[in-house]
């Protein structure tokens, strides 16, 4: 079992690495562009299962900390070489400046935000983190300063270590590696003594009280290291797609991640991984088909909720079980 | 003055359509336990409905029945199709499957009739405004709409607190399991409450639609301050989306209509509207935290 | 120091109308188990849930080691000494036996905010783990998850999670309902043994159980206590014969 999993992995990472070649020879050039915007919608997706799939908090508004990390990058880049963000803040466009500004601005509104609705449950949470992260969208909309419903353009790339970031191999690796050391740090979190505590919270908040653990605390605290990826993942698109705007802020882009979440497989390692890659290819094979791709979209999002449990991974294995003659894999 | 009697009347117009669609939506919420982002295409539904009907009959009042009986039937068929294997599942799922619906409820309107906005008219009988008071001249459909509104409002009131079916859904807000071991027909209470919240919400598409515009996607923009009228008021609270709904269309219309003059008197004018606009569209945000800080379960709890 | 771990005084909680908890005193002293009996409906549960800071009092005090914490959520009480057992059984059931006392050490021991330690490589937590799992009935049952447990084994898990926090007494709720004679009279031993270094207080139906363990019984009739003392005192009390009159079955 061990061996198999590892190599597995091994195999998944040669994959990865590939990649460019792989899209050279097998694909169009444009496919590689996609690939990372996979990996980075991943990166928001799995930040978002980590509350969502490992601690149970359904949140709809983790568009708000993906769209801080975009504007994180956007108006850094705005004040580069010009007056301070604030009179304080000076600009840039380094990406290992922009890149912790956006998971600390994520991390802050997610704490901001998390203070607030989770003092709820249920229903109430899921329509109050809605909420909040349309207010954001309707203030960045009115921020007239910082483009408004246009948003910011960010001409040239941040820098990184003197790479080339318009160039769609380099962006590859360059996404892979910040991809590959989310992912690790994600791993060792869920395997954490702190992971178990959220796993805990998910399934009975009333035991783990018992047990002395105020839930509050410890959702609070998921919520904004989820913030924070999800403004990672937010950086790196808008470094992505030179680019940001309050369309990374809108409820539909929460409903997005969720998508991903949930067709991948709740609360499961590489399910954001492949409910990204769903997600995204299906958005743009449809998309090249009809104008109304989003109709095909719903259709199939909802075959999925009410057909299957447990999302693509489990769509997959149970698929994989009936064609081995219904051993599991 | 006058302006200020004005921009009143129009808050109390907007939180009366506000209570229309979350009147629905809290008893969904609070009977059934199931969230519902397909809340705001009945809403469309019944505004293209009661539009399209009524502009091919060239009278106003058409509309009116076409659109409640059209959300009310598309509010039947959703149930009876989706929403009703959604009951024993979890929110997540009930997320996702709605936001599905809405999905395909946009690109079906889109598809058979248009992205253009369908004009809706206003009635002649009520197109020109009349002075209500020395020097306050409104327009008359607006008052129409308040009307209705508190209508539906005192027909709700007498349909929870002196029928039975009234009885069932006040039982059921407060207690799920209670109402299940009565032995009633949960499943018929849960139709008929689903397609009650339908058809005010279809009523509530096509009265706005002269004021703001029929088109795709006029429901989420409703559907998001629906969500913090139900919070604000209470999920379950009926009483609650009434108050909620009033209180918060109120002070979004004050604040969107005096904001950026209060703002020019301190900074210059662009910045001023820009930013007004900014923070009045965050008002009804803001307060929902305010009320979370001080009651998490909204201002009227279910059953009191 | 005191020799009441729990102490209560005056408690009351009305629900509308309705005193449920009806100014309630007992305590909870070193070396003792204190059994609460009551006929159904008498408000145990109410009772229970006042005492570990699910539901907040009307009236009236809570202490625990002589400290109020009469405004103090759970958690903060189990902090200070209280461990509990739910009647309904209320598990992590996607976790294993070894899991699921693992957390409650862990929650103990602190260090529930790492995020890059690994809970399998904390070897104090999973030895301590062993020793409570070894000697009991659970001992083979170690990497079996709660949803495949029995239900008698999940009251004995119940009973260790709780242990888990090395609490300085026990809120007993119904450790025996459900189980079958034998697991029952398996359950008094367990009890009695635990009883030698950690006093309980036992809400319990079974009264052959009562009988067999408790030090000192109070009873609870409509949210009011009508009697404390001994288990004879109480068997021969005439008031409590009244209150359990036509269900002499339960009394034995």
């Amino acid at each position: 079992m061990e061996k198999r999993k590892t190599l597995g992995l091994a195999l998944g990472l040669a994959v990865l690495l590939a990649m460019p070649w792989l899209m050279e020879t097998f694909g169009s050039s444009s496919a590689l562009s996609l690939a990372s915007r996979i990996l980075v919608y991943s990166i928001a997706a799995a930040s978002l299962n980590l509350v969502l799939g490992y601690g149970g908090m359904i949140s709809l508004g983790h568009a708000a900390f993906f769209g801080m990390g975009g504007y994180a990058v956007g108006i850094l880049y705005a004040h580069n070489g010009g007056d301070p963000f604030l009179g304080l803040i000076p600009g840039s466009n380094h990406l290992l400046v922009t890149l912790p500004a956006a998971m600390l601005l994520g991390g802050a509104v997610a704490a901001l935000i998390g203070a607030l609705s989770l003092r709820t449950s249920g229903v109430q949470f899921i329509m109050i983190t809605l909420a909040f992260a349309q207010m954001l969208f309707f203030f960045f909309v009115s921020l007239k300063a910082y483009g408004g419903e246009d948003g910011i353009i960010i001409r040239r790339p941040n820098e990184f270590f003197g790479l080339n970031l318009r160039d769609r191999t380099t962006v590859w690796y360059v996404v892979l590696g910040f991809w590959l050391a989310f992912m690790l740090v994600l791993w060792r979190v869920i395997g954490s003594s702190f992971g178990a505590v959220l796993k805990g919270m998910k399934q009975n908040e009333r035991r783990m009280a018992a047990m002395g653990l105020a839930p509050y605390r410890y959702k609070l605290y998921a919520f904004i290291l989820s913030g924070m990826g999800a403004g990672l993942a937010g950086a790196l698109m808008a470094n992505l797609m030179r680019f940001t705007s309050p369309d990374m802020l809108h409820w539909t882009k929460s409903a997005t991640l969720m998508t991903m979440v949930i067709l991948g497989g709740v609360g499961t390692f590489f399910g954001p991984l492949l409910g990204a890659a769903a997600y995204l290819i299906l958005e743009t094979w449809l998309g090249g088909l009809t104008e109304y791709w989003q109709f095909w979209l719903g259709l199939i999002l909802l075959a999925v909720v009410l057909g299957t449990k447990g999302g693509l991974v489990a769509l997959v294995a149970g698929l994989w079980a009936r064609l081995t003659g219904g051993a599991r894999p | 003055m006058i302006l200020i009697l004005e921009q009143l009347l129009n808050g109390l117009q907007y939180g009366v359509m506000l209570f229309l669609m979350a009147a629905g939506l809290t008893l969904i919420f609070g009977i059934m336990g199931v969230i519902n982002l397909a809340h705001g295409s009945l809403f469309m539904v019944g505004a293209y409905a009661g539009t399209l009907a009524a502009a091919q009959a060239g009278n106003f009042w058409i509309g009116i029945p076409v659109a409640i009986v059209a959300a009310g039937v598309a509010g039947l068929v959703v149930e009876a199709v989706v929403i009703r294997r959604l009951y024993a599942r979890d929110h997540l799922d009930q997320v996702l499957a709605t936001f599905a619906l809405l999905l395909i409820a946009n690109q079906g309107v889109t598809y058979f009739i248009g992205r253009q906005p369908v004009p809706a008219n206003i009635p002649a009988a009520l197109a020109s405004p009349i002075e209500l008071l020395p020097g306050l001249i409104y327009p008359p459909y607006r008052l129409v709409i308040i009307a209705a509104g508190l209508l539906v409002a005192l027909g709700l009131y007498w349909l929870i607190n002196r029928t039975r079916i009234g009885m069932l859904v006040r039982a059921g807000a407060t207690n799920r399991e209670m109402v299940r071991a009565l032995g009633v027909d949960i499943r018929l209470l849960y139709t008929v409450v689903f397609g009650l919240g339908a058809l005010l919400a279809g009523l509530a598409g096509y009265l706005s639609g002269p004021i703001s515009a029929v088109q795709v996607g006029m429901g989420e923009q409703v559907l998001l301050a629906t969500f913090v009228v139900v919070v604000v008021g209470g999920v379950g609270s009926i009483r609650g989306a009434f108050w909620a709904g009033i209180l918060l269309g109120v002070v979004d219309t004050m604040l969107r209509a005096f904001l950026p003059g209060l703002l020019r008197q301190v900074m210059p004018a662009s910045e001023a509207d820009a930013l007004g606009i900014g923070i009045a569209s965050m008002g009804i945000y803001l307060l929902m935290a305010l009320v979370l800080l001080i009651r998490p379960k909204g201002l009227f709890v279910a059953g009191r | 120091m005191s020799d009441r771990v729990l102490d209560v005084r005056g408690l009351v909680k009305r629900f509308g109308g309705l005193t449920a908890t009806d100014h309630v005193t007992l305590d909870l002293q070193r070396g003792e188990i204190h059994a609460l009996i009551g006929p159904n409906g008498a408000g145990k549960s109410t009772l229970i849930n006042q005492l570990c800071g699910e539901l907040a009092p009307d009236e009236g005090e809570v202490r625990i080691m002589g400290r109020d914490v009469t405004g103090l959520g759970v958690p903060e009480r189990v902090g200070l000494g209280l461990g509990r057992t739910f009647q309904i059984t209320s598990l992590l059931t996607e976790m294993t036996v070894a899991e699921n006392i693992a957390l409650a050490v862990q929650a103990r021991r602190g260090g529930n905010f790492r995020l890059f330690d690994r809970l399998r490589g904390r070897k104090e937590v999973w030895a301590e783990v062993g020793s409570l799992l070894q000697g009991s009935g659970l001992a083979t049952r170690a990497g079996i998850r709660v949803s495949g447990l029995s239900h008698g084994e999940k009251k004995q898990l119940e009973l260790l999670v709780a242990l888990a926090g090395k609490p300085a007494f026990l809120l007993l709720d119904e450790p025996m309902a459900g189980l079958g004679h034998s697991e029952s009279q398996e359950m008094v031993q367990v009890l009695k043994r635990i009883a030698q270094e950690v006093p309980m207080l036992l809400v319990e139906h079974d009264m052959e159980a009562v009988f067999a363990l408790a030090s000192r019984i109070s009873v609870l009739v409509y949210g009011r206590i009508i009697a404390t003392g001994s288990v004879e005192e109480i068997r021969n009390h005439p008031e409590v014969r009244e209150a359990y009159l036509g269900q002499e079955d339960e009394l034995c």
